[in-house]
């Protein structure tokens, strides 16, 4: 509970502090939450009690917190990177907003990784996704931003409909909404698979999995760069989580019935996300898509139903923590010096600013899975999971799409480093808490596949949670 | 610290200097002291490994360490080395020694291209001491990448397009060979117990025979690629043609080795029975690559084009040999990986030269070269005589015990394969006289040409230092061929204990 209620007095206080100061003072309030946030990751990592609250609707376990952690540090990195953007004019008189709403969704998200019954479950997906929507709308001036606001919320009202139907169709079935007592009742009934489908596809919203996806591109490329990174590292991370520890515990009888589904799932998320990702010119679009793309891969993670498939997911969401945030603060940077928002704005980049590019050069070769970075880790041990089921087609599959995913990630690397330009965005220089954040996104990249320690640890936590 | 992590931390130290330099002169000179260093140091190695063999030391590998890394996958950091991968380490050192000397001169961002080299090469490195799949898995991707970048900025003529293919066409590779990596992973223990990455245990396990089907395609097929086998050769070609120099000498003369390396330490010797069934096909097709490749050389006219497809054809030798699964047949393989990885960089060190000089690589725009620069011209007639299997020199060794193992297989599919493999022999002296007779015999074609610079003292040093590489070996084989024949034996054991003859 430790979380949630740190996160909660940290956004009461934001709140205090902005009616606290004055019109002059209100920069200051940046480097209060980022400092109080960065003590609040700190602590985190303190160990805890673990156990049940609420005559189990609420668990907390090694892992769980564990997985609170690793949103935390996300947030940590993009409230670093975010600095330089809130600084701005037009972002003066809602800097306190953006903190607040951040915190209040990873609230929600805290709360349903933590869930041990369906409502708590859905009231935490619920608070996670609404403050989201004003923060997608968060350019309010901008019409992109307002429409991506407007889509996110639509679409995400729909999907929790969905899920909501679904789950009323469990209970319908079991007549528990505990985790626990559903895991032991749930049955190979018409009633429980037509449940689960509404339930998988309500979360494969949030997830954005082919063929929920359709909302992802265009509010990724609407909302301000800080949302996207949010919605697509954080967002998405949690509801893998959530999405993970209920396939793996609740309906761990029906292993058999899902496991076909989230093969067919992996197979068009990954191939249809890496085809359109291809042929993206704006670089948020193409982020967005290549998301999508990796969500198709922690599925095939999924498939190994076991700790060793627990063990492979966190550990890739820990891994795309730093590495998506890694490309995604390099984008921030040149967008904010320069608003350059395209691939082709990217030619000759290298010339220009050499570090940059080469973050961003090894943030995309972890995505596409390149040793040394933990990309490659993070897809071989995900790879690992499928092939301990035997499911080689699968990683045949998968391992194609990698292939192919590296083409349009190459393209990227072939703008900064290879094409001329005329005007290359010129030369400039980021603020501390980006390089800061930059700093802890490559250290992120280049320690976590290389120590060992990490992966050991998660297998072990997974192991307590799953027996 | 044993000696062969200490191969691959020095070429990371070199990086990490060549970071700290400020201008091409410092790059250049760092690099090339950080692999004077590695070319001891494989001394020093090859050294102690043939006086550890002397005294009488059996172990299968020598200089083994072991250290745990992932415990819960049983994943290693082990490492330990045979008389092959000796050969093959010391192959390596001396083409990129060569190659930072050949690429002395590159002006254009130098320190990110030494950089982008030298961690090719400790993809190489690190994976021929590697008896760890996984971490031979994470070298060989590591080998490829850099790549991508070398040929695309600092290639010549459609060199985006061709770094792409060639990228992309060797992590396809790549992806295959992880699936066989995790066909072979899950597959290491029939019998229960702790599964495992490392060559030698699984050795000693036999792979249930159904798995062997289906996984040694995608093995063999995976490093295959890289080995440029008929049809999944159309990267080299292009790549070659458009990469710089010393990029060109590193993948043809090293990084293609690879790929037959791969094929033989994992594909065969892990899944023999597989290898022993399905070798029919692979044979059509390596006999595909051999004569094809050599055609395809009849009938370009760049230079490097000409190299490239003789590279198809070697290399599809290196493989054909292989496939025979008999110990004369993959001794010559290996001589022949050898062989052709010095005598094709030292191909490609060449062509660089020339073009740089005479700025075209068209061999209908050039000729009479001999008199304006003899030096060149006379080591590429050596290279010329090297592939075309004159005796003497590295080539005739490899291409000899190559047919001499072919032919020992009575049936009638082998001895059919083994002859139209032997016209490639015919095929090459064609190609490679056709050129000579050219580009360096006859008047002088382009006035322009009259006055070119012979070669410089860092381009000697170069192409000298491969020569004496070339013609060591085909003097005097004999240590070579020993050391390989002892190494394989292990793996021809292996081979005849699952493989009715």
């Amino acid at each position: 509970m430790r979380h949630e209620m740190l996160l909660t007095f940290a956004a009461l206080a934001i709140l205090v502090a902005e009616v606290f100061t004055s019109e002059k003072n209100k920069l200051r309030i940046i480097p209060f939450a980022l400092g109080l946030f960065a003590l609040i990751t700190v602590v985190g990592f303190i160990p805890g009690e673990t156990g049940n609250l609420f005559g189990g609707s609420f668990q907390s376990s090694q892992l769980t917190t564990f997985m609170k952690n690793i949103l935390n540090l996300a947030v940590l990195i993009i409230f670093l990177q975010a600095e330089g953007w809130l600084r701005k004019k037009e972002n003066a008189d809602k800097i306190s907003e953006y903190f607040i709403l951040t915190l209040s969704t990873l609230i929600g998200m805290n709360f349903m990784i933590s869930a041990g019954d369906f409502l708590i479950f859905y009231i935490g997906l619920e608070t996670a996704t609404i403050p989201i929507a004003g923060m997608a709308a968060f350019d309010k001036m901008k019409s992109r931003s307002a429409e991506a606001g407007i889509k996110l919320i639509l679409s995400s009202a729909l999907s929790s409909g969905i899920l909501l139907f679904g789950l009323s169709m469990l209970y319908g079935a079991t007549g528990t909404i505990y985790f626990a007592d559903m895991a032991g009742l749930i049955a190979k009934d018409s009633m429980t698979l037509l449940g689960f489908i509404f339930f998988v596809s309500g979360l494969g919203f949030k997830i954005s999995l082919v063929p929920f996806h359709f909302w992802t591109a265009d509010v990724y490329e609407g909302a301000p760069i800080m949302v996207t990174s949010y919605l697509s590292v954080v967002s998405k991370g949690a509801a893998v989580f959530i999405f993970t520890i209920i396939l793996f515990t609740v309906f761990k009888n029906i292993v058999d019935l899902w496991q076909p589904m989230i093969y067919t799932l992996a197979v068009f998320t990954m191939t249809l996300a890496n085809l359109f990702a291809l042929r993206q010119d704006n670089i948020k679009r193409f982020l967005a898509f290549s998301s999508i793309a990796q969500a198709g891969f922690i599925l095939v993670g999924i498939m190994g139903a076991g700790e060793l498939g627990m063990t492979s997911v966190v550990y890739f969401v820990l891994v795309y923590v730093f590495t998506n945030l890694g490309a995604f603060g390099v984008v921030a940077a040149v967008h904010n010096a320069s608003g350059v928002e395209t691939i082709s704005g990217y030619n000759g980049l290298y010339k220009t600013n050499p570090m940059l590019s080469l973050l961003m050069t090894l943030s995309l070769f972890s995505l596409a899975g390149i040793p040394p970075v933990a990309g490659f880790f993070g897809k071989f041990f995900l790879f690992t999971a499928a092939a301990s089921k035997g499911y080689y087609i699968l990683i045949l599959i998968a391992v194609l799409n990698a292939t192919i995913s590296l083409y349009y990630y190459l393209r990227v690397i072939k703008a900064m480093f290879i094409d001329k330009n005329e005007e290359p965005v010129s030369w400039f220089r980021s603020t501390t808490a980006m390089r800061i954040s930059l700093v802890m996104c490559v250290a992120g990249v280049f320690i976590i596949g290389f120590a060992s320690g990490i992966f050991e640890y998660i297998r072990t936590i997974s192991q307590l949670f799953l027996n | 610290m044993d000696i062969l992590t200490l191969l691959v931390i020095i070429p990371i130290l070199t990086m990490i200097g060549i970071l700290f330099t400020k201008d091409n002169k410092g790059a250049r000179v760092v690099t090339a002291a950080g692999m004077c260093v590695q070319l001891i140091v494989t001394a020093v190695l090859v050294f102690l490994y043939l006086s550890a063999r002397k005294s009488g030391v059996m172990h299968e590998m020598l200089f083994t360490a072991d250290y745990l890394w992932f415990p819960s996958l049983n994943i290693h950091y082990a490492i330990g080395v045979d008389g092959i991968a000796v050969a093959m380490i010391a192959l390596t050192s001396i083409v990129v020694f060569a190659g930072i000397f050949a690429s002395w001169e590159v002006e254009y961002l130098s320190r990110e291209f030494f950089i982008s080299l030298i961690l090719l090469a400790t993809g190489v490195y690190g994976f021929f001491i590697s008896l760890d799949l996984f971490t031979m898995f994470l070298f060989y991707e590591l080998a490829v990448i850099p790549m991508y970048l070398l040929i695309g900025v600092w290639g010549t003529g459609p060199k985006e397009s061709s770094a792409m293919k060639l990228t992309l066409m060797l992590m396809g590779g790549s992806a295959l060979l992880m699936v066989g990596i995790f066909g072979i992973y899950f597959n290491s223990a029939p019998d229960g117990g702790p599964l495992t990455f490392n060559i030698l245990e699984i050795a000693k396990i036999n792979i249930p025979i159904d798995m062997q089907r289906f996984f040694f395609p995608f093995t063999f097929v995976g490093f295959g690629i890289l080995g440029a086998l008929f049809p999944f050769h159309t990267w080299s070609p292009d790549g070659h043609a458009s990469a710089p120099t010393a990029v060109s000498m590193l993948h043809a003369g090293v990084l293609m080795k690879l790929g037959g390396y791969g094929c033989f330490r994992v594909a065969i010797f892990l899944m023999p029975q597989a290898a022993h069934e399905m070798a029919w096909i692979f044979i059509i097709l390596t006999t595909i690559s051999v004569v094809y490749g050599a055609f395809g050389a009849i009938w370009q006219t760049d230079l490097k084009f000409i190299n490239a497809y003789s590279s198809v054809s070697h290399c599809g030798l290196v493989i054909f040999a292989l496939l025979m699964l008999n110990q004369t047949a993959m001794d010559g393989a290996i001589l022949q990986m050898i062989s052709h990885g010095l005598m094709t960089a030292l191909f490609f060190a060449l062509i660089g030269m020339i073009y740089g000089r005479t700025h075209t690589r068209n061999i209908n725009e050039m000729g009479g070269l001999m008199k304006v620069i003899p030096f060149l011209a006379v080591v590429y007639m050596i290279a010329g005589f090297a592939s075309l299997g004159l005796p003497g020199l590295s080539g005739f060794v490899a291409e000899m015990t190559v047919f001499v193992g072919a032919f020992q297989h009575h049936d009638m599919f082998h001895r059919v394969v083994t002859i139209l493999v032997c016209s490639s022999i015919v095929i090459t002296a064609v190609y490679i006289l056709r050129v000579v007779g050219i580009i360096l015999l006859g008047p002088l074609k382009d006035q322009h040409h009259a006055h070119l610079e012979d070669a410089k003292w860092f381009e000697k040093l170069s192409t000298v230092t491969l020569v004496i590489a070339v013609a060591a070996i085909g003097i005097a084989p004999l240590w070579l061929s020993d050391t390989i024949t002892a190494s394989l034996k292990p793996i021809v054991t292996r081979l005849a204990m699952v493989i009715p003859f």
